[in-house]
């Protein structure tokens, strides 16, 4: 087990920059999880630490070691691909000690090795298969104990549940974070599920574009977005938004113009320059409340009506054209067509300047908030 | 009613397709069954009937008998047995690891290597004859079994090469990266990763490589004609007169000269066994 630490990486393909200079740090036994969208360049930046990508500039660090020029195999690195990559013509117990076997490690302690990962993994009564004899999930889980069984300093994952079906995923996932409470590993993982980012990371990295967005907790990452990009893809359903006018700002309170008409005093630092300017409003739907008024209220027709049981999404048209979403309670009786009014607290709403930056929120309520 | 339709389409198509693979395989096989009925009936026997059966008029084994006592059948057999076998094994580790290199590496010329490689394929060894003989002569190989599996190798390479590199391109690139990361070395991977996945590949290449080589009379005949190193299809050459050809001996050897090529053949074709990769990835 080691820390990671990333200097300045980055990732051109001929003319084309892919990574733009990523800085990172991982300590010992966190688990991180890079999450974006497609082509954020977060898969890429998990083979570099694995070392089947050159890297173009900067350094990574594995342990202390600068390991630019290492191959994979002298990295302390194990890795459990999307698709499993297991060797088909291997037994499952083959397939774990295939490399420490190459490694010339003690036989006995080879069995030793693979046969306490197999209990980890519950692989005990199919070692003696072949991946094709075995289910999608157990082939993850072989994966799995393949990279266990080399007790490597950092565990890289690339979207290990993306091939498994709904259940199994939930299942697999659970699995994954019991593994690291267990062996206290290093883990950097990737994903474009920001669920699986949520439930798993210690440390989520968001990525667009081949640039860091946020580093950060998911709570941190959550309540309190540094970019308009990173509150859109944290969170499910995605935070609502639509475009406000800065009326005037007084002492740590800005007054906005909502579509509709309504105004808002809302607590952000915004600078007395960008009065007048079209800015973006960011409200999560389970921070809005139909049927009521607040210190941020928004009104709309419903235009689609989503019945989940616990609760009900509304889908508001706002004066502007601009969606909404708005989590109602599991009863709610509004129908399709009705005007709705939604309401937020102050704390809850988000405000992102033209760059897509959050202006720094001057007052948030322990609800709306990291802190612990 | 559609599917019956289609189903009763997918009958006749089928029933058409059967038709044509077996009158083409007793096409094929016919001339293979004469040589062995003939191979077993007297002199006689075959010039006054060549269609028929032997009976117990005409069943003899004179045939076997001439060519075992009056011939060296048993070292014909040897080094036609030795030249292509050892040809095989050469053929087969120098194409898969040329095909993994083509396939797997990025190298300057890359594409030019395969493109030269793949010329050969295009142009038949056997116009080169005369400036083969004269390279075998004057690094004096002549009339050796050498000579011959020289020119075997340069003849099966590049075929070989070919199949083997679309194969290689079919192994899931996660395969190889996850070996890579599981601290396997690069000759390893190939040796007991990747070689055992197109093991059906191989097997085909194998076949492709030994048919021809069995068979020719040509390289053995320029090469190699000297006594003692007369490979099976030259030897047979003795039994084939100007004058009078001893159709018993010629037809005796050429049955005996089936069985090996038959039993490599049998061997080869239990490896090919389709979907070997299932279970690697998804």
């Amino acid at each position: 087990m080691a820390d990671l630490k990333l200097d300045q990486i980055r990732k051109s393909y001929g003319a084309v920059d892919v990574l733009h200079g990523i800085d990172l740090d991982v300590k010992d036994g966190e688990f991180v999880v890079f999450v974006g969208p497609s082509g954020c360049g977060k898969s890429t930046l998990l083979r570099i630490i694995a070392g089947l990508e050159d890297i173009t500039g900067g350094d990574l660090m594995i342990d202390g070691d600068i390991v630019n020029t290492k191959s994979p195999r002298d990295r302390g690195i194990a890795m459990v691909f999307q698709s499993y990559a297991l060797y088909p013509h291997m037994t499952v117990y083959k397939n774990m000690a295939f490399g420490l076997k190459l490694a010339n490690h003690d036989k006995s302690a080879i069995d030793q090795r693979v046969r306490e990962a197999a209990r980890i993994l519950q692989l005990d009564k199919l070692l003696d298969r072949r991946p094709s004899e075995l289910s999608g999930g157990q082939r993850q889980r072989v994966a799995i104990g393949r990279a266990i069984v080399r007790q490597p300093k950092v565990f890289l994952f690339d979207e290990p549940l993306s091939n498994l079906d709904a259940a199994l995923r939930v299942q697999t996932r659970i699995e994954i974070a019991k593994l690291h409470q267990e062996l206290k590993s290093t883990i950097v993982y990737v994903t474009h599920d920001q669920v699986e980012a949520m439930t798993l990371a210690d440390k989520i990295v968001v990525m667009n574009a081949g640039n860091v967005e946020q580093v950060g907790s998911p709570m941190q990452l959550y309540h309190h977005p540094q970019t308009r990009f990173v509150a859109g893809f944290i969170g499910s359903p995605a935070m609502n938004f639509t475009t406000v006018h800065i009326d005037a700002v007084e002492q740590g309170k800005v007054t906005v113009t909502v579509p509709g008409g309504a105004k808002a005093v809302l607590p952000f630092d915004v600078p007395a320059g960008d009065v007048g300017k079209d800015v973006e409003l960011g409200v999560r739907p389970e921070h809005l409340s139909p049927g009521e008024l607040g210190d941020l209220s928004i009104s709309g027709e419903v235009d689609v009506v989503e019945k989940l049981g616990d609760s009900t999404y509304l889908y508001l048209k706002l004066a502007n054209g601009d969606r909404f979403t708005v989590r109602a309670p599991g009863h709610s009786r509004i129908k399709i067509g009705e005007t709705v009014s939604a309401a937020a607290e102050a704390g809850a709403s988000h405000l992102f300047d033209v760059d897509g930056k959050a202006y720094a929120k001057l007052e948030c309520p322990p609800e709306y908030s990291a802190d612990e | 009613m559609m599917t019956k339709n289609i189903r009763r389409e997918d009958m006749s198509r089928a029933v058409i397709v059967h038709a044509i693979l077996l009158t083409y395989t007793l096409v094929a096989l016919y001339p293979i069954f004469l040589v062995i009925i003939n191979a077993f009936k007297s002199r006689k026997g075959i010039f006054s009937a060549p269609m028929s059966l032997p009976n117990a008029e005409t069943f003899s084994l004179e045939g076997f008998t001439k060519v075992l006592a009056r011939s060296n059948f048993e070292l014909f057999f040897f080094n036609s047995f030795t030249v292509t076998v050892v040809t095989i094994v050469i053929v087969l580790l120098l194409a898969s690891m040329a095909a993994w290199a083509l396939s797997e590496y990025k190298f300057p010329g890359n594409t030019w290597l395969a493109l030269y490689l793949a010329v050969g394929i295009m142009v038949p060894i056997r116009l080169g004859s005369v400036s083969i003989l004269n390279l075998i002569v004057e690094l004096g190989l002549i009339n050796t079994l050498t000579a011959l599996i020289l020119v075997y190798v340069a003849q099966g390479l590049p075929l070989a090469i070919f199949i083997l590199t679309e194969f290689m391109h079919q192994i899931p690139k996660d395969l190889k990266e996850a070996a890579r990361c599981d601290g396997v070395g690069e000759f390893k991977i190939f040796f007991a990763v990747i070689l055992p996945l197109i093991r059906p590949a191989v097997a085909t290449v194998a076949v492709f490589t030994m048919i021809p080589i069995w068979n020719d009379l040509w390289f053995p005949l320029i090469l190699a004609p000297g006594d003692g190193k007369q490979t099976i299809t030259l030897g047979i050459q003795q039994f084939i007169g100007q004058y009078v050809t001893d159709w018993n001996a010629v037809l005796a050897s050429l049955s005996l000269a089936i069985i090996p090529i038959l039993i490599l053949y049998l061997i080869f074709s239990r490896q090919l066994i389709r979907g070997l990769t299932s279970g690697a990835v998804k």
